[in-house]
């Protein structure tokens, strides 16, 4: 036991010592938060309109204010040639332009018709979908405004609610993806590369010539892992609730179980890609590319899994990290308990319990 | 000249022996490029519905139809009870709850006015935002068609109608694929080019061979051209490689000018893996690098505008992205390959990134130290 | 050996790391075409010196030159005249025997000719033609160290460093490697070696012994010998250590 302990703290000299790991390691949760609360947002802000009005009466003119004065565009100025909407889109000076017919108001009020077409850049196909259904809005309910002198009976009435999440904070999205996301980074990458790293100097072997039995060796080298993971999980949750007032609705403690399965999980993986890996470069490439971009992007983190390709959809069963954030959410934004995730964590300890089986043989396999 | 030159024989032979090489330039960016572009889609489908209608009668069911009958919802189930649909709603089968009460349509007749509840799962926020816009929207066509149909108040004088057109230039399928694509293009020629140039020089610092070079009268500037080369070279071939699996399997228009393109990446790589070099000369360790490196980049590809848009960005954020690299590139590449856009529209990103490099490599030359 | 040149003079060296001085007010020279050793235990501060005269160091204080250059302002002319050869071998593993050569050679601004011509000559010598196109990875540590030794000193340099050169092989070897430091003195280069096998001492035209960063002796093998009234430098060494 003693040389257990001795090993461990080791473990945590090294990684104390590395001041620019550390910094980084603590650094990370912060800065996520920050780009994924601040910056990395899916609205839209100051997107730049230009217009070309055909009519240029009374009408057009109102309605090009509301459009400017919704807080949500920023005017590119007007034009007057069906050229000069690509040279502002090639030079990137507009977005969109909003074209208003010839005759507008008069065809507003003898026809009842009237119509704006809105050309979009789409080659941010984002940026044009959001755009367009803002502008909608704007201009839809500036009609309804024209229009309200008129009495409208006979209508049905929507009392919405907003479930979870009444004040609709993008924050609910990430917090939890954050936190697979860093988790995952932390255990499984740095797992890896300083196991190999041990191989690669040629130090493992002296370990294994110790007293010390392998699994102590790993054990030793992992446990300094699952605090710092522990450490950070819980920093983005505090973060999370003091920054963005993202809630903890279900219990606190089955959250904490959840995170330590989890690092669990990303901890063997981690284990079983260094035992594979001949190099540091290699378990880092490996980790990181076959980890971490699928992580971000297959596991319902940013992009919703029901819209992706039946494939991906299953490829993504096999994500920790998708069931991680499913029981992430559920705890934390929905108050639920075991209750509602009973599925999802059988599955994590399955898991983890098909990594370290295949760790502890892979581990037997290079012995001999 | 004839130095740098036998340096770049020996990394390109390293490089080449160096059996990961050939999985990581093919094999790697394929799978990803074609996974990713696949799942990265912001895009709203099939919304799940679960319907509560405890009324039952012509007006709810006709409601009704029009949801079913829209291309965006799906009636996941059909709950006799507002519990019922809240577990749905809780156990994630369904997005939003319908509920029309018992009087729905008496109410709609007697009082002119009826309500109907919407409960939708906001815990993604904007997707929220859009189902409710969704919802309203056909909503407000049956109210429009109950007025007309049931109450003749079709054309009832100043009710105007306002009809808006959209139109999309440039990718007028409104395809995302192209979108996300170019962006995943992106992140893998910088990731690539600036990590394999990065570690190479760490993995020399730790094995001990840079001391080897140390002493020899080889110059700085000579030592760090030799580590940039051919790896700028690569992530060239990356880009070329990319563009053609765009064009493939996604149909990735090339509208513009691919020697444009080609130049611009040219002096975004300067700059990029000036960036690495200049971080493995702060970095003792592949592990540390790694992670500085891993820290850095993401912050910049997240903020670069890859998922969303760039501008949409608070103040501070743009600021920050004037010395962020990845976002000229992303702006740049798009504009190019999609717009056709040319040298006197990218004048701006082409000459900043250009300064960029220049100080970013000067600060790696100064850095690196042959004696320490 | 009177009246040569000084091809190496060191005065009043000193550096410290922090508070901790590992090399203590060194003052020595080294003579055009001797076999120069810098013995002492490990740790006693032999490294750190060697580095300082190759321009891998800074030192803290301290008047050097090395082949007639200044080693705090002229350090690029000091490189392109010495040669080093470290404890680890300094080989690129992954290259081929004459990948490394040309390597190096094109780095000290050997023509192709003249390269061409020396590798030929230096494979033949060393009888390692067969080799030539064999990764360093797959070659035995004896001819690793003897390759890297030739490489050292293949674009002839004023002075070659070498650095703890004998670690981890056998006495045959060693000895076969101390041949080839005499046959290069013999042609002009000064050797300048670092070692804590007292034994190799005895190959040397004179030696220092380092102790916690002083020197404590500086003079033939023969003369300390006599001066310490002992049989072998180890014994010199031993006595020397527990004054």
């Amino acid at each position: 036991m003693k040389r257990f302990f001795g090993f461990v703290r080791k473990e945590f000299q090294h990684i104390f010592r590395d001041k620019r790991t550390l910094l980084i390691l603590f650094g990370l949760p912060v800065v996520m938060i920050v780009l994924f609360g601040f910056v990395v947002s899916t609205e839209i802000r100051d997107v730049k309109v230009g217009v070309w009005d055909r009519s240029m009466d009374q009408a057009s003119i109102r309605a090009t204010q509301k459009i400017f004065s919704s807080g949500y565009f920023l005017p590119a100025g007007y034009i007057d040639h069906e050229e000069e909407i690509g040279e502002l889109f090639r030079g990137g000076k507009a977005r969109v332009v909003v074209v208003f017919e010839e005759g507008f108001e008069g065809k507003l009020l003898r026809e009842n018709r009237a119509a704006i077409k809105l050309i979009t850049d789409a080659s941010d196909a984002n940026t044009a979908q959001l755009s367009l259904t803002y502008l909608q809005g704007v201009l839809m309910s500036y009609f309804q405004s024209m229009n309200q002198d008129v009495q409208l009976p006979w209508s049905v009435q929507i009392k919405s609610r907003m479930f979870y999440n009444e004040e609709m904070k993008g924050a609910y999205m990430f917090v939890p993806g954050l936190m697979a996301l860093i988790l995952m980074l932390i255990s499984a990458l740095m797992t890896s590369v300083t196991i190999t790293r041990e191989k690669e100097f040629g130090t493992m072997e002296l370990l294994l010539a110790s007293p010390l039995k392998p699994r102590e060796i790993i054990l030793g080298k992992v446990t300094p892992y699952v605090l710092l993971s522990f450490t950070n999980a819980m920093t983005i949750v505090l973060l999370g609730f003091l920054v963005f007032h993202v809630p903890v609705r279900g219990s606190l403690w089955l959250l904490m179980l959840e995170c330590m399965l989890y690092i669990s999980l990303a901890l063997s993986l981690g284990v079983l890609i260094s035992i594979k890996a001949k190099s540091q470069q290699m378990a880092m490439f490996m980790s990181m590319l076959g980890l971490m971009l699928p992580t971000i992007l297959l596991s319902g983190f940013i992009f919703p899994i029901d819209n992706m390709p039946e494939i991906l959809q299953w490829v993504s069963t096999i994500m920790p990290a998708r069931w991680f954030i499913v029981i992430v959410k559920n705890i934390m934004l929905k108050g639920t308990g075991m209750a509602f995730i009973w599925k999802e964590t059988l599955i994590l300890m399955g898991m983890t319990l098909f990594f370290i089986l295949a760790a502890v043989k892979q581990f037997k396999i290079r012995l001999n | 000249m004839q130095v740098v030159a036998t340096l770049l024989v020996k990394e390109f032979k390293q490089i080449f022996r160096n059996r990961m090489m050939l999985p990581i330039i093919f094999v790697v960016p394929v799978v990803q490029m074609i996974l990713l572009t696949y799942a990265a889609s912001l895009e709203m489908k099939g919304i799940n519905m679960a319907v509560v209608d405890q009324d039952n009668s012509q007006a709810s069911r006709q409601l009704l139809s029009r949801f079913e009958g829209s291309p965006f919802f799906e009636i996941s189930l059909a709950a006799t009870d507002y519990p019922e649909a809240l577990d749905e709603l809780t156990s994630d089968q369904a997005d939003v709850i319908l509920h029309m009460q018992h009087g729905f349509e008496k109410r709609l007749f007697s009082d002119k006015e009826t309500e109907l509840q919407l409960v939708i799962n906001a815990i993604n926020a904007t997707e929220a935002g859009l189902i409710k816009a969704y919802c309203t929207q056909i909503i407000g066509d049956f109210n429009s068609y109950v007025r007309a149909q049931w109450f003749g108040m079709e054309g009832s004088g100043r009710l105007s109608t306002l009809e808006v057109i959209p139109r999309y230039w440039y990718n007028p399928l409104l395809d995302f694929k192209i979108y996300m694509f170019s962006g995943i293009l992106v992140i893998i020629v910088t990731l690539i080019g600036m990590l394999l140039t990065a570690l190479n020089l760490v993995r020399e610092k730790e094995m001990g061979t840079t001391e080897q070079i140390n002493v020899t009268p080889i110059r700085k500037y000579q030592f760090i051209l030799a580590k940039l080369v051919p790896f700028m070279i690569i992530a060239l071939f990356e880009l070329a490689f990319g563009l053609l699996i765009g064009r493939l399997l996604f149909g990735l228009p090339i509208v513009g000018n691919l020697g444009l393109l080609f130049l611009f990446t040219c002096v975004y790589l300067l700059a990029v893996l000036g960036i690495g070099l200049f971080l493995s000369t702060v970095s003792n360790t592949q592990q540390q690098l790694m992670f500085i490196a891993f820290f850095f980049m993401l912050t910049f590809i997240l903020m670069s505008g890859v998922f969303t848009p760039a501008e949409s960005m608070p103040p501070w954020a743009q600021k920050i992205n004037l010395i962020n690299p990845v976002a000229y590139f992303m702006k740049v590449i798009r504009m190019i390959l999609l717009k056709g856009s040319e040298f006197s529209d990218i004048r701006r990103e082409f000459f900043s990134l250009g300064i960029y490099a220049l100080v970013v490599l000067s600060l790696a030359i100064t850095n690196y130290r042959k004696t320490t | 050996m009177a009246g040569r040149e000084h091809i190496i003079e060191v005065k009043d060296l000193v550096k410290k790391f922090g508070s901790f001085t590992a090399n203590d007010r060194l003052s020595f020279h080294v003579e055009r075409g001797e076999i120069f050793g810098f013995l002492g235990a490990n740790g006693a501060g032999k490294t750190t010196a060697m580095r300082i005269l190759c321009g891998l160091s800074y030192p803290t204080s301290g008047e050097i030159r090395v082949a007639g250059f200044d080693v705090y302002r002229e350090r690029e002319q000091i490189k392109k005249r010495i040669g080093y050869m470290s404890q680890k071998f300094s080989l690129y593993e992954d290259l081929t025997v004459s990948e490394n050569i040309h390597l190096y050679a094109g780095i000290y601004g050997l023509g192709r000719k003249q390269i061409l011509a020396r590798e030929a000559q230096l494979l033949e010598r060393l009888g390692l033609e067969g080799i030539r196109k064999r990764l360093i990875a797959g070659i035995p540590l004896g001819w690793k160290q003897k390759l890297a030794f030739s490489v050292a000193i293949f674009h002839q340099p004023a002075i070659v460093f070498l650095d703890e050169p004998t670690g981890g092989v056998d006495p045959i070897t060693r000895r076969q490697f101390w041949e080839m430091i005499h046959d290069a003195a013999g042609e002009g280069i000064t050797v300048f070696v670092t070692t804590h096998y007292m034994d190799e001492a005895e190959y040397c035209d004179r030696v220092s012994i380092m102790v916690d960063g002083r020197i404590d002796a500086l003079d033939t093998p023969g003369a300390l010998k006599q001066q310490y009234k002992s049989e072998n430098m180890n014994e010199v060494f031993l006595k020397l250590a527990r004054a």
